[in-house]
């Protein structure tokens, strides 16, 4: 047999080429994807980094290092490192022994850690939306709509039914809101299914749906405005119940402790991963995201499989709304509504994480940090100047997204190098 | 044949990332010769051609046009230095016509900037004329013929003078009588002095046409030798490295009841053309129909209407007496069918799935893939293990991604797919399109053993050669019908006659 040399899959055949044909460069980086794996998005992240940290120089001229460390250390994620001894209360003893982080629960950096992880939940959530309809090989900007009507159908059931228990009222909430993010996103996925409308409009289009949906029934003189006395003057909705909201689990809840929401935005990264890679579902929307003509010819329904994917983004979408009402937001306002773009940061955690269930956890964590490290409260003027702060982050969001669209160039600046090399090399020989 | 070369490579060695696609491949071309460069996928002439053209830079080697060393950095040097080529897929654009394509950017013009079509129109007609092309210059491409498209490309060459000509898998899109009118005009050509550049792995058209053959094999040059006195088989044996069974060896058939029935079928295209008109023809268990005809009349709406690919009009299809017209892909696979379809990378596999998964592709959601919408990875790959040992399928195991292997080694694995579930009818569409001998051989091979089997297999296929030496019966379609049906032992002229039409009166 006349095989191809082994020499470890670069080659893709090409029919009116045969094996003539050089690499594409969409060849060469699908190879670099499953080689490199995680060096690729580390390596975007630097970068991003780096001149995000060039701009701080050239803004405010103060050392770009110590405005990283107060990022870091307002993320709370300084929390692990700080090994000491500490109470860590063993029964019937009050002795402190060795332990690798503070186990007070109410020092610095936990309260900052807390709030990382609550912007973490909903950060996992839509960045798993964007990831899964990705996976079936269409780009759903709408995280932000789908978020919206969870959100707004989980401040809705929360702040009714009041005869309802408390953990039953969680529930119909939760799968209630889950379930409007999922019907949301799935009208995009039956117009694309039925009449070929592209799901990057519809979902867009349906955005602004779910915006002014909200402005209107929580606007003044709308129908799901406040009840509260004198609160006609003040477009929000009803506070959520107190049975309905979910428990704390770290931290004060009066200081917006870490809420149970936490473990179901774990729980949707396993669901995730089994998902796509244990099921027959899994297999005929991953077979549609890379190739729908031949899923068709293995007799997938192709159409059924757009609806569904987009169906399942919503529900994750959906479910950070949910988690953010219950958890710690408890109403809605019209300018929530207005300024949240928590549903877009959803689409950098999914493109540096590869779409990948540990690449989202991983990616959620970086811009969660970012977002909760710059945000105001943690500012030092001394450091780096609070106008450029939550610049700082969109930058660097930005720029991660911007690279990830333009890994190829990486991949090409070191293939130059590479090159470079080899040519070393030669001339040497 | 003393006369110095026209064009000589020395030493051309081209590598990429992880191939080296020439090695060091010494090539010269004497005036007036038809010099036909021969290798199997992957044997690296088309690579060779491109540095020739200036697409590609070579990392050593040397490029001499009479004598002198000349550097190819764009086609534009090439096109400088007389060097005309023809690609396989035509870079022609349709909606022009063939004097407005053939002086694309070396326009006679009036007055610097208006472009002056009569004179380019007069140029192409006088061209034309001399090397009796019989093309019409105000035509506009899309309404003429492939063959006369090509036409068109080797105008575009002679207009901008060149006098060495490359010709990449020249015979690929044509039937064979275009492919003797091609072969009558390079002759011409040669008479007035062109030298000729042959690529092609097709073994019969290169003894027929060349003076001299050189062979590639994985980037090194095997061979050259004169076409006369070269056999087909010797040929073979050069392209591949061993002996090839070039004939394929099949008993008679021995037919059963008929298990695919086709009644009357009528078939739109999206774009609302009627492309299936009328078309009826069984297949019976234990024998292969091979369809015979010229790309475009119908053959692949066929194919997706038996599928579940496409809906018909009207007509019916039964798979083993089950009438699965316009049943969906599912159904129609449930009911008996196997189909190694015409596009294997764009249809067949899924490129970015491991074999196991590609294997996987119409079962998946049956035992024991799964059960219950659960998937059981490590079955799929153990069923992928054996599977991909009895089909001989190299160059990696079941987690391998299918985009890494080789043309052959691909369809082998569509291959292994189909007919491991064991179907009644197998629709076998271009099954060695792209392939090299040895996996061709193999393909054919496979074919007749599951058509002793017992299972009706409808063969499509544009290469004659391929319908003629597997068919037990051959049927013609043009324009959407059976227009004839003819024994194994037909000539391909009459074959040729009744697929251009030709034959309408004597359809059986």
């Amino acid at each position: 047999m006349t095989e191809t040399p082994p020499e470890g899959g670069g080659k893709v055949e090409n029919p009116r080429q045969g094996g003539d044909y050089a690499p594409s460069v969409a060849a060469r980086v699908a190879v670099w994807h499953k080689a490199g794996g995680i060096a690729v998005p580390l390596l975007t992240t630097i970068l991003a980094f780096f001149i995000g940290g060039l701009v701080v120089l050239a803004t405010t001229g103060k050392n770009p290092l110590t405005t990283y460390k107060a990022i870091f250390e307002g993320s709370g994620l300084n929390w692990f490192l700080e090994v000491g001894s500490y109470e860590i209360g063993i029964p019937w003893t009050e002795s402190r022994v060795w332990f690798p982080w503070d186990t007070s629960f109410n020092s610095f950096a936990a309260l900052n850690l807390q709030q990382t992880l609550i912007v973490y939940v909903s950060l996992v959530l839509t960045g798993l939306a964007v990831a899964f309809a990705f996976r079936c090989g269409m780009f759903n900007i709408g995280g932000q709509g789908q978020y919206l009507a969870g959100a707004i159908m989980a401040v809705w059931i929360g702040s009714e039914l009041p005869g309802l228990p408390g953990f039953l009222h969680i529930l119909v909430a939760i799968v209630a809101g889950a379930l409007s993010g999922a019907i949301f996103a799935g009208i995009a996925g039956f117009l694309k299914a039925t009449v070929g409308a592209h799901e990057v409009i519809s979902t867009i289009m349906l955005n602004y749906v779910a915006l002014w949906v909200g402005v209107f029934l929580f606007g003044l003189g709308g129908p799901l405005q406040n009840d509260n006395e004198g609160g006609e003057s003040v477009p929000v909705s009803n506070d959520v119940l107190e049975e309905s909201k979910l428990n704390v689990f770290w931290g004060d809840p009066l200081l917006q402790g870490l809420h149970v929401g936490f473990f179901v935005a774990l729980a949707a990264l396993v669901v995730y991963w089994i998902t796509l890679n244990r099921t027959t579902l899994g297999y005929e929307v991953r077979a549609v995201g890379f190739n729908p003509e031949a899923a068709r010819y293995g007799g997938i329904s192709v159409a059924r499989n757009y609806v569904l994917a987009m169906a399942i983004s919503g529900t994750f979408a959906g479910l950070a709304g949910t988690l953010d009402i219950l958890g710690w937001q408890f109403r809605l306002n019209t300018n929530d509504i207005f300024i949240n773009s928590i549903g877009f940061v959803g689409i950098a955690v999914a493109l540096l994480g590869r779409n990948t269930a540990i690449g989202v956890a991983l990616s959620a964590l970086l811009f969660a940090a970012l977002l909760v490290g710059t945000s105001t409260r943690n500012l030092d003027p001394e450091i780096f100047r609070p106008e450029l702060a939550s610049n700082l982050t969109t930058l660097i969001q930005g720029l991660v997204v911007l690279f990830v669209g333009a890994d190829v160039l990486i991949l090409y600046l070191f293939g130059i190098r590479r090159r470079a090399r080899q040519r070393q090399a030669r001339t040497q020989a | 044949m003393d006369e110095p070369p026209v064009l000589e490579l020395r030493g051309i060695t081209k590598r990429f990332p992880g191939i080296v696609a020439n090695d060091g491949v010494s090539f010269d071309l004497r005036p007036g010769e038809v010099h036909a460069l021969l290798g199997e996928n992957g044997a690296g002439k088309s690579t060779l051609m491109n540095v020739l053209y200036g697409l590609y830079t070579p990392e050593e080697g040397e490029i001499r046009i009479k004598g002198t060393p000349t550097r190819m950095s764009s086609p534009r040097d090439a096109i400088d230095a007389g060097i005309g080529m023809v690609h396989q897929h035509f870079m022609l654009i349709p909606v022009m016509t063939v004097a407005e394509n053939i002086v694309l950017a070396n326009e006679p013009t009036r007055e610097r900037v208006l472009l002056d079509y009569d004179a380019a129109a007069q140029r192409v007609r006088d061209l034309s004329d001399a090397f009796k092309f019989r093309i019409d210059p105000n035509a506009r491409v899309e309404d003429i013929t492939v063959g006369q498209q090509q036409r068109v490309e080797i105008l575009k060459a002679l207009y901008r003078n060149a006098d060495i000509l490359i010709l990449d898998e020249p015979t690929a899109v044509l039937t064979p009588q275009e492919a003797q009118e091609l072969f009558e005009i390079l002759g011409t050509l040669t008479r007035e002095g062109m030298s000729i550049i042959f690529i092609s792995h097709k073994l019969n058209e290169v003894t027929e046409i060349a003076d001299r053959i050189t062979v590639l094999r994985r980037g090194k040059k095997i061979e050259t030798l004169p076409a006369a006195g070269a056999t087909e088989e010797s040929l073979a044996r050069l392209m591949v490295g061993r002996e090839v069974l070039l004939r394929v060896e099949k008993g008679a058939s021995t037919p059963t009841e008929p298990l695919l029935q086709i009644q009357d079928l009528h078939v739109t295209d999206d774009r609302g053309i009627e492309k299936v008109r009328g078309l009826s023809l069984d297949v019976r268990g234990g024998e292969i129909v091979g369809i015979a005809g010229v790309d475009g009349n119908g053959q692949t709406e066929l194919i997706d209407a038996i599928a579940g690919l496409m809906g018909s009009d009207s007509g019916r299809v039964l798979v083993a007496g089950e009438d699965v017209t316009n049943e969906s892909a599912k159904d129609c696979l449930d009911t008996g069918l196997g189909h190694i379809p015409e596009d294997r990378q764009r249809r067949g596999l899924v490129l970015d799935f491991s074999l196991a998964e590609n294997l996987a592709l119409h079962d998946y959601d049956s035992q024991p893939a799964s059960r219950l919408g659960w998937l059981f990875p490590k079955r799929l790959v153990a069923r992928a293990q054996g599977l991909l040992e009895q089909f001989d399928v190299r160059g990696g195991g079941p987690q391998t991604h299918a985009g890494g292997l080789s043309g052959g080694n691909q369809q082998k694995v569509v291959l292994a797919r189909e007919i491991d579930r064991n179907p009644k009818v197998l629709i076998a569409a271009q099954p060695t399109r792209g392939l090299d001998v040895g996996a061709i051989e193999f393909v054919h091979r496979r074919l007749v053993e599951e058509r002793d089997e017992g299972r009706a297999i409808l063969l499509v296929s544009l290469e004659l050669d391929e319908i003629l030496s597997l068919s037990d019966r051959i049927l013609v379609i043009y324009e959407g019908q059976i227009v004839g049906e003819f024994a194994p032992g037909v000539s391909e002229e009459e074959l040729g006659v009744a697929m251009t039409g030709g034959g309408r009166k004597e359809a059986a």
